[in-house]
């Protein structure tokens, strides 16, 4: 079993969506552009297309979520899929038994594909390996491992706001990369569309092991980190860092990490401000960043919907008459 | 005790003798009576044999002693047995077992150690040790009873992976320890560090965001371990060394003259880091595996001999402990079945010469563990493997005698198979 062979079929198309590693070029830049022509469908005042209709699919989430869950389910309801939405907090019995249990029950039920978030890593992966063949599954956040489609929302976006030449641009991700799926995913995204120059911005505790293997320039300071950047990336700080010992204070953070509009002065003029959501204001950046003009944070969320109806039409497309 | 055949008279004869302790590699004759070696070369005065075992392009060499296997029983009969792991070890060349305290209940009473006894004589297929537990019930606070585990039978006492969160606790039990002569067996891992995780902390937990181990966590509990046995003059061995800066350390203590062994575990010579990539529970292990270069240096420190034993660290598990997602699998290999084949890759593979990998499977691990097995002496208790170095199989679930089915290494091509294996001058197997 390789990650490759898991994610794709024989015929290079997608059969799940588990991780961006693994992936090309090619299939990114054709989610891109599905998403593109599905922009338009939820623009319209009849939002759905009948792409999906008859078809079940199961929002499995064993970790709380709103705003990924809620932008999976009216992606899947915008493809006139049915939807159902499980919601299973970890429980104290051995999770390998609960996980494949839930499974097998769910599968029969004859549902056609899974939306998972698991608080551990390879979860998705886990479930692709072990579903029935007919199941897709989209990987929705495994621990610190993978988040694909918020990466591939995060690229939707930059790809609308600053053309799709991503060898001109400097991207920086900053804030806890330690714990976050969202920038492994990002990095990976970006690496695999040739972007210029991918940094990740933070002090060396919220830095994992050999980030530079990721394929990105580790900086602790945020002016240098972010000195002449097209995007940045904040990303969410938990408030249980502090308790961790990985930061003091969310105020000396902020001091030295959070986005200002005067540190903003180091980046490019044009520069663009990310943040996958929610925001800690006053912690990762002020509120006068988030809600000014260089910020994308509201388009992020609704490009999200496109990009999931995307990545879901993809994966089941492959079924008409595929089992490969 | 059951055996296959039985025969009290036993001629050995043709096989290539290899018998690390007294420094022994020649083809010659083995003649035991009565559970016991009585000659090598020369036929003893009116010797006849009930029993005679061509060897012929077979090495024979002392039962090999494995340092680690956890065979489930008391309490995890579901994944193991005594009856079914000792036939495996059996099958594999392995006359004595050294079972860790993690049982449950915990061996931290004579009772269990009485127990674990009689089931390995019931089954008869191999000598079962076992470790006292250091503390009781594992906790790290209470010292346990140790001088009534020795009586009872204990070659050591450990803590097994259990944390000694407590300096000040760990020192007292090894001077308790010491008072009684008694191995303290440690499993370097500093608990805070480990923070629960479950890869190795470098590019592929990075990569597959798996909570990591630092290096750190083993070299500073070696470093304290040290400072402790140093102030305490107990004897001590290092359980399953994962990375080469550790087994430096080792290495230098003992230089400077510390009571110190250390051993590794099989898989940790073959796999890496790298082999978790797909997240395959397979390779879920505790302590975890790590670079590509710590499986080098580890193979140099067997080679040199700082490291004087290698183990299978037998894991069995059911299927069920390993189907789930990485971290929330039960680490461990099950890996009596190839104890003997891995090792002898590291022949073929140049790493160590044969004498000495025999000498790390016996007479090494007799030494840490003060058995008096191991070797292949006049008047030494008979414990023999007989094995075939050119012969090649493949792992598969119909080869492996273990119940536990849970190893990477299934599909591996393996050379080197054991055709007889004796147990105190009994054979307990025989490949058909």
């Amino acid at each position: 079993m390789t990650r490759h062979s898991l994610q794709i079929d024989k015929n290079g198309r997608l059969r799940h969506f588990l991780c961006i590693s693994g992936l090309n070029r090619q299939l990114i830049t054709e989610i891109l552009d599905t998403a593109e022509s599905f922009a338009g469908v939820t623009q319209q005042s009849v939002k759905k297309v009948p792409l999906l209709r008859g078809k079940t699919i199961v929002n499995l989430f064993f970790e709380a979520s709103t705003r990924t869950r809620t932008t999976f389910e009216l992606a899947a309801k915008r493809l006139s899929a049915d939807v159902l939405n499980i919601n299973i907090t970890q429980s104290s019995t051995v999770k390998g038994e609960t996980l494949l249990d839930t499974l097998r029950n769910l599968e029969a039920m004859h549902v056609d594909m899974f939306v998972v978030r698991h608080a551990d890593s390879g979860a998705a992966h886990f479930i692709a390996a072990n579903a029935a063949p007919h199941i897709s599954v989209i990987n929705a956040g495994d621990g610190w491992h993978s988040h694909p489609t918020q990466a591939m929302l995060d690229m939707f976006t930059i790809r609308r706001v600053k053309g799709a030449d991503f060898g001109a641009l400097r991207v920086a991700i900053v804030g806890d990369i330690l714990h976050s799926r969202v920038a492994r995913s990002q990095i990976h995204a970006l690496n695999l569309l040739n972007t210029g120059e991918v940094r990740i911005v933070a002090p060396q505790s919220l830095i994992p092991a050999h980030a530079e293997s990721l394929g990105a320039q580790v900086h602790h300071d945020l002016q240098t980190g972010i000195k002449d950047v097209d995007v940045i990336i904040m990303l969410r700080l938990q408030r249980e860092r502090m308790q961790g010992a990985f930061l003091p204070s969310a105020h000396e953070y902020f001091e030295l990490f959070g986005l200002t509009e005067e540190k903003l002065m180091h980046a490019s003029p044009d520069v663009t401000v990310m943040h996958p959501g929610p925001i800690n204001r006053g912690v990762e950046m002020d509120s006068e960043v988030a809600d000014g003009p260089r910020s994308v944070i509201l388009e992020q969320v609704t490009h999200g919907i496109a990009v999931r109806m995307a990545v879901m039409s993809m994966a089941m497309s492959r079924k008409e008459g595929d089992t490969g | 005790m059951p055996a296959i055949e039985t025969a009290t008279r036993i001629l050995i004869h043709g096989g290539r003798v290899i018998d690390p302790a007294n420094n022994v590699d020649t083809v010659q004759d083995i003649y035991i009576a009565d559970g016991r070696v009585i000659a090598s070369g020369n036929t003893p005065q009116g010797f006849t044999a009930d029993m005679e075992i061509d060897a012929s392009h077979r090495v024979v060499c002392p039962g090999l002693i494995d340092i680690s296997a956890r065979l489930r029983e008391p309490g995890q009969e579901q994944k193991a047995t005594i009856a079914t792991e000792s036939l495996a070890a059996a099958s594999g060349g392995i006359t004595t077992l050294c079972c860790p305290p993690d049982t449950y209940p915990v061996i931290d009473t004579p009772a269990v150690t009485e127990f674990i006894r009689l089931r390995a004589e019931a089954a008869g297929n191999a000598r079962i040790v076992t470790l006292g537990a250091l503390t009781q019930s594992l906790g790290g606070e209470q010292l346990s009873e140790m001088a009534a585990l020795r009586s009872a039978g204990c070659v050591g006492v450990s803590n097994a992976l259990q944390p000694l969160l407590n300096p000040l606790i760990l020192r007292r039990a090894m001077e308790y320890a010491a008072t009684f002569e008694l191995t303290v067996f440690l499993h370097p891992n500093d608990h805070w560090l480990a923070n629960e995780g479950c890869a190795h902390e470098g590019r592929v937990a990075t990569r597959l965001g798996l909570r990591g181990i630092p290096e750190a966590a083993e070299t500073a509990a070696v470093a304290r371990d040290l400072a402790l046995i140093e102030q305490t003059g107990v004897r001590a061995h290092f359980c399953r060394l994962t990375s080469g800066r550790a087994a430096r350390m080792v290495a230098r203590a003992q230089y400077d003259g510390a009571p110190v062994t250390a051993d590794v575990a099989i898989p940790y010579l073959y796999l890496s880091e790298i082999d978790i990539s797909d997240f395959d529970s397979q390779c879920h292990l505790m302590p975890p595996l790590r670079t590509v270069e710590d499986r080098q240096q580890l193979r140099d420190a067997l080679q040199q001999g700082s490291v004087s034993a290698v183990c299978s660290d037998h894991q069995p598990h059911e299927p069920d402990a390993k189907l789930g997602p990485f971290p929330a699998t039960e680490p461990g290999i099950s890996g009596l079945d190839t104890l003997l084949p891995l090792a002898l890759r590291l022949v073929d593979e140049h790493s160590i010469e044969l004498a000495d990998l025999i000498h790390r499977l016996t007479a090494g691990p007799a030494k840490i563990l003060g058995l008096p097995y191991g070797s292949l002496s006049v008047d030494a208790t008979a414990d023999v493997c007989i094995f075939d170095p050119s012969a090649s199989w493949q792992l598969d679930s119909s080869t492996v005698r273990s119940n536990g089915l849970n190893t990477p290494f299934m599909g591996w091509e393996m050379k080197g198979r054991v055709t007889h294996t004796l147990l105190a001058g009994q054979l307990v197997y025989a490949l058909n």
